[in-house]
């Protein structure tokens, strides 16, 4: 294991700079809000006071005869029309018609000649309300006799699993210890700096274009198709750069996308919507709280013998993500660790607040703080060494050719989890450090281990099409189409280099497009870290398919057999003679003018998406949601101040991340220490959205806190490498899963400094001050008996 | 003097000198970004948190969305479209792309901006120096790190070149 064999390759597995950097660097870089169209108006939506409310009655004269008002619409003008996640959850409207269910739900919308006069149209929009009683936290939604959210969904329950793997109380019966304990993950922002924005215009009657921040933009065609009774041929969905997305709002559609349709319909021109922060922190989706309880049973040496979770959920107003989310919490429990028996109760709840949906981590990171907080309890309960417990349970690599099978049928082909614990462990010289004093004056400091794990190539049974074209010009450039979209994660660069390293051709040769659904083949976007493994796998093959059709002509040009042909730096050669070549330029250019007519397009899909593993099923939790798998762990030291409570990271801290095989060493690096330890971080010590009644009261970037540069360590990341036969060049994902492995090794951290468990994120100075108050006081008290 | 009345704004753009009419309510922002059309000053918070409206005024970062348009009369802006020259990439941009500090890009004009304005000030800037310098500029995904390396690295080359 750990063989490198970036050598054999000329652009990945190296360093390689983005594709867009440039565009970036120098402000270049469109993005939804920067777009114009000529003769553009101005939308703004009209939000709901209150958080649960029938609406009785929506009065737009006023607003419509203000002048420069072009267009207003209300809920009614999209005839019924309903829409989610999947097709049994169609429960959200674009603009609510009879009942809002969150504060500050979209009601009605305005387009204007500009964004003043919409936003005052918008406060001549009269609604009149009839508030109802709401519910604002799941156990309030539980509650028999209940307000419902929807009227048609009894108990206010969103989405429930019930799973069962083995038999877990017969297990629970034979250990020698089982615990139970429970963890609670908060609310939190997306964190993208970027608002969504959306500019729609239909250039003929029945023929829509949309450029919106849209990391799923096939998300949007097909809904936008349905709810405009349009073929999907002349549904146009062209994406601009993005500001981030993680998962939620990015993926799917806002009021804000609805309105600047219709109303650019109504109004016969082009509508720009662009979001204030206030309305994304107000209105986006947010990750879910939980409330995790999770029962392990371990044996004396402590080996898992058994695992029973329960959570309870806050789905937020509609189901949007929600099937997906807790589908995840459960199903890569089996990993990394060797797991006999599992049982996994979960249950969302719908609520008077914003919904909530996908976060990076996706449902994954809510179990990992459990169960690896839950760990390093164990292993002081038992006297193991937390490092030590953790290596005596993980899933030990595969041997090449072999397949580990999860309990709940996951198949694990590579597996670096031991490698990079052992790895971590030796980097902060935990065997000499666990020995040393932890407080020193009015610090006290301490480190913390975790793993993670995290699905790559999302798998799952709808729309999961994926393919590249590979379109290669007669002077030799070439132009990669994907379907798959790049929020910032770098994918973009990836296709590229995956397309020149087949095609032996230099990075700058490839251009590529970014999504526009009048030309590039249907893709369902960025989440689940399926992107590099399954429209990088397309990539190659829709290059394959381009090299097949130029070596052919390669051949009988230089007279050798078709497999002898190599294209390398440039060149076409043959194997057994380099002399025998021809430039990549020229061979391109004679076999473009060789025939009339003649093009050289390449075109594959990924065949793994929906080929390789049986399909996992939600309401069993048996199968793979993942092509691979990729595992991480970390050590992070935390210095806290005894005094204050104020917890501080320091730069004492490795990830070790085994992504399969690196493609591009800069980008796993940058995404790394940002995407997962920064993430981490702000998870574990700031982020939360604080509520009242379904009112955010902190929805703003001064109140939100979030973590600063100087509040940024500089982790170390190391690569380990596995070469996954199931990703391209061998690769799985990189970074989602080492963002759950951060926040649990920060608390774990915490605890080693202090002694102090902090079991509800975020772990705020209050937070800790008064669980370091507590101990104390306790402790004094056991002085005095 | 009533809100809309509107009133001359003389100031110069990334070298460019400019003679507008705004409301005295405009902000500098608003008029590089809807007036000027250069968008890569971004709006991210509109309420000086985020800083990716980050442009220098006389040599000082500031943010263009706390700040009104008339405020920049008789003075120097540079937003991020005049950072390079012609198609050489400054030190601080060089230094982000080889570096790899660039992921999503939205804060990236903001944190050229604060670190431009810091080297003209403080050629020699220590780790904290730069901390401080982007610390009001939010990224959500680089984790700072490697912008703090980049700002390391363009200041060197900088002293270097001269
Ligand atoms: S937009 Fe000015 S600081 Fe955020």
């Amino acid at each position: 294991m750990g063989k490198e064999h970036a050598g054999e390759y000329s652009i990945i597995g190296k360093p390689i700079p983005r594709v867009d950097a440039k565009l970036k660097v120098t402000g270049q870089a469109k993005y939804a809000a920067d777009i114009e169209v000529a003769n553009m108006l101005w939308g703004c939506v009209k939000r709901s006071p209150h958080a649960h409310a029938r609406i009785l009655n929506i009065d737009t004269s006023k607003a419509e005869r203000l002048p420069g008002v072009k267009a207003v619409i209300t809920g009614k003008d999209f005839n019924g029309f309903t829409w989610g996640w999947s097709q049994p959850t169609r429960d959200e409207e674009p603009l609510a018609v009879k009942k809002v269910r969150y504060l500050y739900e979209g009601v009605a919308a305005v387009a204007a000649v500009d964004e003043d006069t919409a936003q005052e149209a918008c406060d001549l929009i009269e609604v009149e309300y009839e508030p109802l009683p709401g519910v604002f936290t799941p156990f309030e939604a539980m509650k028999e006799g209940a307000p419902l959210v929807h009227e048609n969904r009894p108990g206010n329950i969103t989405v429930e699993y019930h799973w069962n793997f083995g038999d877990v109380e017969k297990a629970f019966a034979g250990s020698y210890l089982v615990r139970e304990d429970t963890f609670q993950t908060p609310r939190m922002a997306k964190g993208y700096i970027e608002p969504p924005a959306t500019v729609a215009y239909w250039p003929e009657t029945d023929r829509l274009v949309f450029q919106g921040a849209k990391g799923s933009p096939y998300f949007p065609y097909r809904i936008l198709s349905r709810c405009f009774n349009l073929p999907l041929s002349n549904v146009r969905i062209i994406t601009p750069f993005i500001g981030c997305d993680f998962g939620g709002t990015k993926n799917d559609m806002t009021n804000g996308d609805f309105s600047a349709v219709m109303l650019a319909k109504k109004a016969g021109r082009p509508v720009k919507i662009v979001a204030s922060q206030f309305d994304a922190l107000t209105t986006d989706l947010r990750r879910h709280p939980m409330w995790v309880t999770i029962r392990t049973g371990v044996t004396k040496d402590g080996k898992i013998t058994a695992i029973h979770t329960k959570i309870v959920s806050d789905g937020g107003a509609y189901t949007r993500m929600s099937p997906l989310t807790h589908f995840l919490t459960g199903i890569c429990m089996g990993m990394p660790y060797h797991l006999p028996n599992f049982k996994h109760d979960v249950t969302c709840y719908f609520t008077n607040n914003p919904s909530s949906a996908a976060m990076r981590g996706h449902g994954i990171y809510h179990t990992t703080f459990a169960r690896e907080c839950q760990m390093d309890m164990i292993a002081d309960e038992l006297g193991i060494d937390r490092v030590e417990i953790r290596h005596r349970n993980i899933i030990k690599n595969p041997e090449p050719g072999t397949i580990y099978e999860t309990i709940n049928g996951a198949h694990i082909a590579t597996a670096g989890t031991e490698e990079c614990l052992t790895k971590v462990a030796e980097a902060v010289k935990w065997e000499e450090r666990k020995k040393k004093e932890r407080v020193k004056g009015s610090k006290a400091y301490g480190m913390g281990f975790a793993t993670g794990t995290y699905l790559s190539g999302t798998q799952l049974s709808a729309h999961n099409a994926c393919a590249g074209i590979v379109r290669v010009c007669e002077d030799g450039s070439v132009n990669y189409l994907t379907g798959a979209t790049d929020v910032g994660m770098g994918s973009d660069t990836i296709g590229c280099a995956l397309v020149a390293e087949v095609l032996g051709i230099a990075l700058d040769d490839v251009d590529i497009k970014r999504v526009d659904t009048a030309f590039t083949p249907a893709d369902p976007g960025s989440y689940g870290s399926r992107v590099t493994v399954l429209a990088g796998e397309a990539a190659i093959n829709a290059a394959e398919d381009a090299k097949r059709q130029l070596r052919e002509f390669a051949a009988k040009k230089l007279g050798a057999m078709e497999d002898e042909i190599v294209f390398k730096n440039r060149q076409v050669f043959v194997k057994s003679n380099h002399a025998r070549s021809i430039s990549w330029e020229r061979l391109v250019r004679m076999a473009c003018y060789d025939a009339p007519g003649r093009v050289i397009i390449g075109r594959g899909h990924s065949k793994r998406a929906t080929d390789l593993h049986t399909l996992a099923d939600f309401s069993t939790g048996k199968g793979d949601i993942g092509t691979n798998y990729s595992f991480t762990a970390q050590a992070a030291e935390v210095e806290v101040d005894v005094e204050t409570g104020v917890v501080r990271c320091t730069d004492n801290s490795v990830i070790a991340h085994d992504c399969g095989f690196p493609l591009n060493t800069q980008a796993v690096e940058t995404q790394v220490l940002g995407g997962s330890y920064h993430q981490g971080v702000a998870a574990a010590l700031y982020e939360e959205f604080k509520m009242d009644k379904g009112l955010t009261l902190n929805p703003n970037f001064v109140d939100y806190k979030r973590p600063r540069a100087y509040e940024a360590p500089m982790t170390e990341v190391l690569h380990v490498i596995t070469n996954d036969p199931f990703g391209p060049f061998g690769a799985k994902e990189a970074s989602e899963g080492s963002t759950c492995s951060a926040p649990p090794a920060i608390i774990n951290a915490i605890h080693d400094a202090t002694g102090v468990w902090i079991k509800d994120l975020p772990a705020e100075p209050e937070k800790v001050y008064w669980a370091l108050k507590e101990k104390r006081e306790k402790e004094q008290k056991k002085e005095k008996q | 003097m009533k809100d809309d009345d509107l009133k001359e704004l003389r100031f110069s753009v990334n070298g460019r000198p400019y003679e507008l009419k705004v409301k005295p309510k405009t902000l500098l922002l608003d008029v590089l970004r809807k007036e000027l059309k250069l968008t890569g000053t971004r709006t991210g918070c509109e309420v000086s948190a985020c800083g990716a409206c980050t442009v220098n005024l006389d040599g000082m970062a500031v943010r263009a969305c706390s700040v009104l348009a008339l405020q920049a009369n008789g003075r120097e802006v540079v937003t991020i479209e005049g950072v390079a020259d012609g198609e050489k990439l400054h030190p601080i941009q060089e230094a982000m792309v080889a570096h790899g500090a660039i992921e999503c890009g939205f804060c990236t004009s903001g944190m050229v901006m604060s670190a431009r304005a810091l080297l003209l000030e403080n050629p020699k800037p220590t780790r904290e120096d730069i901390r401080k310098a982007i610390q009001g500029n939010l990224c959500a995904d680089s984790g700072y790190a490697k912008y703090i390396e980049a700002i390391e690295i363009a200041a060197e080359k900088i002293q270097g070149g001269e």
